[in-house]
């Protein structure tokens, strides 16, 4: 062993590194798992990864990731948030009637569209904390009202979008895709903050143990009301994003649970505990890419596409079943039931 | 959070709230269409109900243990494509078959998610997700291979519209059964006793020497059946089976079980809850349709479809009568 | 005790009532600063409940408390905390999920720009620990990987990063090393020093001889007296803890039982680093004590009889024949005819929420049912006749548990496993928590299982009981049965000296007698 040779201030260093690396674990297993994953993907492309095709495949990515972070937020607190999905197509309709016109007029429009997802999320953690209800029930209930909203906006599939904003949005600078950039900015300037604030420590501490962090005179309600309100901004910039990807604005029920469901299980490889009080908003974003490389696998190695819930479904119950391998350390049976 | 009221053994509020804002909901309906008190109408409610309830009393036992059962879309269409396609499977002879291997497919779906959930100790929302997922392309596979037999058998259609009993259409009697083979287990058996103690401590069941396993296995079983005999019976109502038919169950079963009065976190619900939440669900959806309050908005000068006064209205109740249930107790 | 000034912390009037069961009755207590300040009394004697009500966990009924003489109301720990008040529990307040320094630095961390510092946190806890003895926990650890005796060091530095003027330890050093209680003391004499107010509760009385300037006494949920360190002997305060009313009375146990076949049989059990081989046996009639200080292993073996413990090697006969334990469900089969009452009545014994009848004929479902339906007369026939036994005060049978006394819960327990006519019955520390009236009944139900034949494993923390109760005594120590005692051998004394592992004969005095009049 490396770390019994050193000792004093250099063994403290290297058990250091072993506890952050450690503590990443979960990111690094997905992003292992998506590097495997599109690189078989760019091996087997007949143009190799060009800049174009990575564009393509980081839009696609994009929305899935932005929701998949979303969702880790209050997944982290312990809880669920059955509505992501429904915030997103909202914020998608929303866009499509009020992002356009003069660059004014469509800045106006963006915070509009962000201040909604802000809305609908407190919303949601207004009814879990103060209601006292289920994260679950609640969002499930919040999310057929916030579609019926979509649906009032957007009857039929259609609207526009700022075309010169939308065009920005969707390309690459210097090889990089726009979208990838707003998952960084959300890294850096929501989550990174998020992670280092008073609240978001809370979050992690409410899904470790409510009780113990009860104990410890954590705030616990402010701290549940912010996670479930991020999520939902979150979700509305996945819903402008759609928007600039489809000039347009559309509420179909199928889309919006795709997402909600397809987001727990992005969150899930990405090494968030459904439990809470472990996990990253990085490593969601690696889980959502997972989930849509699965499909542009599909492709080049010719199976139809129409298989990619069944391969989604293969993928998502290999990751379960990775984490089952930790019935083998169990010494205790009884710690086997709640 | 086993929160232990004495509450949840009074006579239970839930199920008398759930009822008496159905039966509200009829007399509102009543007042803009009288022919909402007609027996004709309140039948054919009970028949539409009759394919929620099933899938909600599946739904329900899942509850109880304090797991969920997110496969129930695509099992729902395992169960429809698999009897419909029976007979392209085993010939033309086999169509008493169909039925069963219908019920059959969607007990594999279940074994499978028991097994993940029981025995690979998975948590259930994240494994019945994956579990959906595989179902849902297996069935395209199948769909997309095969060009299968989707029509629905003469049985199947008899199943979802005929009327075995005069007055009283075959879904609302298959209904009855099942929802009395329920009430059952829950109250008389061996099994029942298991199911709620679970949901309430699965770790004092194992140390009382109960294969609580073996338990969370079974249900999921039942559940898988019967989601897979309501997609035989919509495939029959529908007179073919078609992929996502599903889709429109899952959320209004799980709705359905909670305005019943069960508790998310398992232990505590009772059947009589889950019927007067389907019904309450089912009723609620009709009379929307019905009374189309989109007018009253348009009158005002506000465009609105009935799909959203549907939606919205449908979230606003399921949060207004949890509110008013009670809530759970603060940690303390 | 008045020091002329205005204490730091008096409570006055403070009672409480959990559904009906005063835990509390209009007692009185404070504290002064640079003081540190025992709170004595036996389980149940309302001394957490207290601690609960000044940490904000729990409001009381009626009373008040003033901190430097300004009227408080805690709505929550973390208002509580706001007041400086800082508390240690029993059951551990760690996020097991976050790493040390997380953990130690919760309420208040550092920060720069609004935001937590982490480097300076890594530092501050690091401070932190050096101070309490726990400069071998690497900050970055998540809590969660620690062993118990780490986390409870953890838990101390987490209380002193709140600066508090009031530290309260409930029991904060019962799973310590005596090298790391040494650490802690000479941390909390110094803390004293810097005049913060400290309230201590332990069992242990010569830590409390060797801390304590004050001393304050309660006895069934009453203030009893306070009075200063040193002023009275050990023999005088477990007077007043155990007040003159009750006197633990054991029932005369027959004569030892005839020389039967042992009913239970065990050699070499070995699990991990907690078991390390243990021979055994047991017959019928007899009541098998395991005695030692708490957690050498004891609870493990009953786990390890009852079959959950996975990788346990060695030999187990029941009745002569060889067994392979796999878990609860084989040990309750007939054959084998085992059952255990689990230390943890609320989360291993019972569902809280369901009925008095659900709970007590779970466990024997199969007697009264027939294919899997259950025969709704016969089980109500056995359950009256269990009620009846153990005389179970309930308000009908289908009522939930929860709503039971602690007392009558364990009765419940007990029942519950009664019904499946056991051979065997394992006890886990059945009498924690639980009135003196339940635990009378209890001795004298014991004694009437035995004689009918049931063999008994009985673990227990009270001495005292194990003198009463026990044919024998195996008492453990590091996995191990260290010393066995038999009849007129099974003293107080003995027990402890074996506990602490001293040769036979060289009882080390002063020890023996603290810790002896601790457990009375």
């Amino acid at each position: 062993m490396t770390d019994m040779a050193l000792s004093g201030p250099g063994r403290r260093r290297w058990q250091s590194i072993v506890y952050f690396v450690s503590a990443q674990r979960g990111i690094l297993l997905a992003i292992a798992i998506f590097a495997v994953m599109f690189g078989l993907y760019g091996w087997k492309q007949e143009v190799g990864l060009t800049a174009n095709i990575i564009n393509t495949a980081a839009n696609k990515g994009a929305l899935l990731a932005l929701i998949a972070m979303a969702q880790t937020i209050p997944v982290l607190t312990g809880g669920l948030d059955l509505s992501v999905g429904m915030i997103f197509l909202l914020t998608n309709c929303l866009a499509s009637v009020i992002v356009n016109g003069d660059p004014l007029m469509t800045a106006i429009g963006i915070v509009g569209v962000l201040l909604v997802g802000l809305l609908c999320g407190t919303i949601n953690g207004l009814i879990v904390v103060y209601g006292r209800l289920q994260p679950i029930i609640v969002t499930l209930a919040t999310s057929a009202v916030y579609f019926g909203f979509a649906v009032v906006l957007r009857p039929q599939p259609g609207g526009s979008v700022n075309f010169e904003l939308a065009d920005i949005m969707t390309r690459s600078y210097f090889n990089i895709p726009v979208s990838v950039m707003v998952l960084v900015g959300v890294v850096l300037f929501v989550w990174i903050p998020y992670k280092r604030s008073i609240l978001g420590r809370a979050a992690f501490a409410i899904g470790s143990s409510e009780q113990a962090a009860y104990m410890s005179g954590v705030p616990i309600a402010r701290a549940k009301i912010l996670a479930y309100a991020l999520s939902g901004l979150l979700s509305s910039i996945a819903g402008l994003m759609l928007t600039f990807l489809t000039y347009s604005g559309a509420a179909k029920v199928q889309i919006g649970n795709d997402y909600t469901l397809n987001s727990i299980a992005a969150v899930v490889i990405g090494g968030t505990s459904l439990f809470g009080g472990v996990g990253s908003v990085i490593g969601s974003i690696f889980g959502a890419f997972v989930m849509r490389t699965v499909g542009d696998l599909l492709i080049v190695f010719d199976i139809n596409p129409v298989l990619q819930p069944l391969f989604v479904g293969v993928v998502l119950l290999l990751a379960v079943c990775i984490g089952s391998l930790r019935l083998l350390r169990i010494k205790n049976k009884v710690d086997l039931y709640r | 959070m086993a929160s232990a009221t004495l509450s949840q053994f009074r006579p239970d509020r839930a199920t008398i709230i759930a009822f008496g804002c159905s039966i509200a909901l009829l007399l509102v309906g009543a007042i803009a269409q009288p022919s909402f008190l007609s027996i004709d109408y309140l039948v054919q409610q009970l028949q539409i109900a009759s394919f929620l309830g099933i899938v909600a009393t599946g739904m329900m036992l899942i509850i109880l243990l304090g797991h969920i059962d997110l496969s129930i879309p695509w099992t729902i269409g395992v169960g429809g494509m698999m009897a419909t396609a029976a007979t392209g499977f085993f010939g033309a002879g086999a169509e008493w078959f169909a039925i069963p291997f219908g019920i059959l497919c969607g007990m594999a779906v279940g074994l499978v998610n028991g097994l993940g959930v029981a025995y690979l100790r998975a948590p259930s929302m994240i494994f019945t997700l994956g579990v959906n997922a595989v179902a849902q392309g297996l069935m395209v596979y199948h769909t997309g291979g095969f060009a299968p037999q989707d029509n629905a058998l003469p049985l199947m259609r008899e199943l979802a519209v005929g009327r075995l009993v005069p007055g009283v259409p075959n879904p609302l009697l298959v209904w009855a059964v099942v929802g009395a083979i329920a009430v059952f287990i829950l109250t008389r058996t061996t099994l029942g006793r298991r199911i709620y103690a679970i949901g309430n401590r699965e770790r004092a069941v194992y140390l009382s020497g109960v294969d609580a396993k073996l338990v969370v296995l079974i249900c999921f079983v039942i559940s898988g059946a019967c989601a897979a005999a309501t997609g035989i019976m919509l495939s029959g109502w529908a007179n073919r089976s078609y992929q996502a038919m599903g889709d429109p169950y899952l959320l209004p079963a799980i709705a359905a079980v909670v305005l019943g009065g069960a508790n998310v976190m398992g232990g505590r619900g009772t059947y009589v809850g889950t019927v007067a939440g389907v019904v309450l669900i089912t009723l609620l959806q009709s009379i929307l349709s019905v009374v189309q309050p989109q007018n009253i908005f348009a009158q005002i000068g506000i465009a609105v479809s009935a799909e959203a006064v549907r939606q919205i209205a449908f979230g606003i109740v399921i949060i207004g009568m949890l509110l008013l249930y009670g809530r759970e107790k603060a940690v303390k | 005790m008045a020091h002329g000034n205005v204490p730091l912390l008096r409570m006055e009037s403070i009672s409480k009532s959990y559904g009906g069961v005063r835990a509390l009755q209009d007692v009185q207590f404070t504290a002064g600063r640079g003081r540190i300040h025992a709170l004595l009394g036996e389980n149940g004697a309302g001394k957490s409940t207290l601690i609960k009500i000044l940490s904000g966990v729990v409001r009381p009924d009626t009373g008040t408390i003033e901190i430097d003489g300004k009227r408080v109301e805690f709505a929550s720990p973390y208002a509580a905390n706001g007041e400086g008040v800082a508390c240690i529990f029993q059951e551990l307040s760690l996020l097991p999920d976050l790493t040390v320094a997380d953990n130690i630095a919760i309420t208040n961390p550092p920060k720069r720009m609004g935001f937590i510092d982490t480097a300076e946190q890594y530092r501050f806890a690091e401070r932190l620990l050096a101070r309490v003895g726990g400069d071998d926990i690497h900050p970055l650890a998540p809590v969660g990987d620690l062993p118990l005796s780490r986390r409870q060091i953890v838990e101390i530095a987490k209380a002193l990063a709140r600066n508090p003027k009031i530290l309260i330890l409930d029991e904060a050093t019962s799973a310590l090393t005596a090298a790391d209680v040494a650490r802690v003391f000479a941390m909390l004499k110094q803390l004293r020093d810097e005049g913060l107010a400290i309230i201590y509760i332990s069992h242990r009385m010569h830590e409390v001889a060797e801390l304590a300037d004050d001393c304050t006494v309660f006895r069934n949920g009453r203030f009893v007296e306070s009075f200063k360190a040193g002023t009275k002997s050990d023999d005088a305060i477990v007077e007043l803890m155990i007040g003159r009313e009750y006197k633990n009375v054991f029932p005369d146990r027959g004569a030892k039982p005839k020389e039967a076949a042992p009913i239970l049989k065990t050699s070499g059990l070995a699990w991990g680093n907690e078991l390390k081989g243990i021979d055994l046996e047991v017959r019928p009639g007899e009541v098998v004590g395991l005695g030692g200080l708490d957690g050498q292993g004891q609870r493990q073996l009953l786990l390890a009889l009852f079959g959950t413990l996975v990788g346990m090697t060695g030999s187990v006969e029941v009745a002569g024949r060889p067994v392979k334990l796999s878990g609860p469900r084989q040990a309750k089969s007939p054959d084998i005819g085992m059952a255990l009452i689990p230390e943890d009545r609320k989360n291993e014994g019972l569902m809280l929420p369901m009925s008095v009848r659900a709970n007590l004929s779970f466990a024997a479902m199969r007697q009264f049912s027939r294919f899997g339906i259950v025969d709704k007369t016969a089980e109500d026939k056995e359950i009256d006749e269990i009620v009846k036994l153990l005389s179970i005060k309930a308000d009908g049978v289908d009522g939930p548990v929860a709503a039971l006394s602690g007392g009558n819960q364990q009765k419940v327990v007990i029942g519950k496993w009664l019904m499946t006519k056991p051979r065997i019955i394992l006890l886990n520390d059945p009498t924690r928590g639980i009135d003196v009236g339940t635990k009378q009944e209890f001795y004298q139900l014991l004694a009437r299982l035995a004689e009918t034949g049931v063999a008994i494993i009985y673990y227990s923390t009270d001495y005292d009981e194990l003198v009463g109760c026990c044919d024998r005594v195996l008492v453990m120590y590091d996995g191990r049965i260290g010393r066995t005692l038999e009849g007129a051998e099974i003293t107080e004394k003995n027990l402890v000296a074996a506990a602490l592992n001293l040769a036979p004969g060289t009882p080390a005095p002063h020890t023996v007698q603290a810790i002896a009049g601790a457990q009375a």
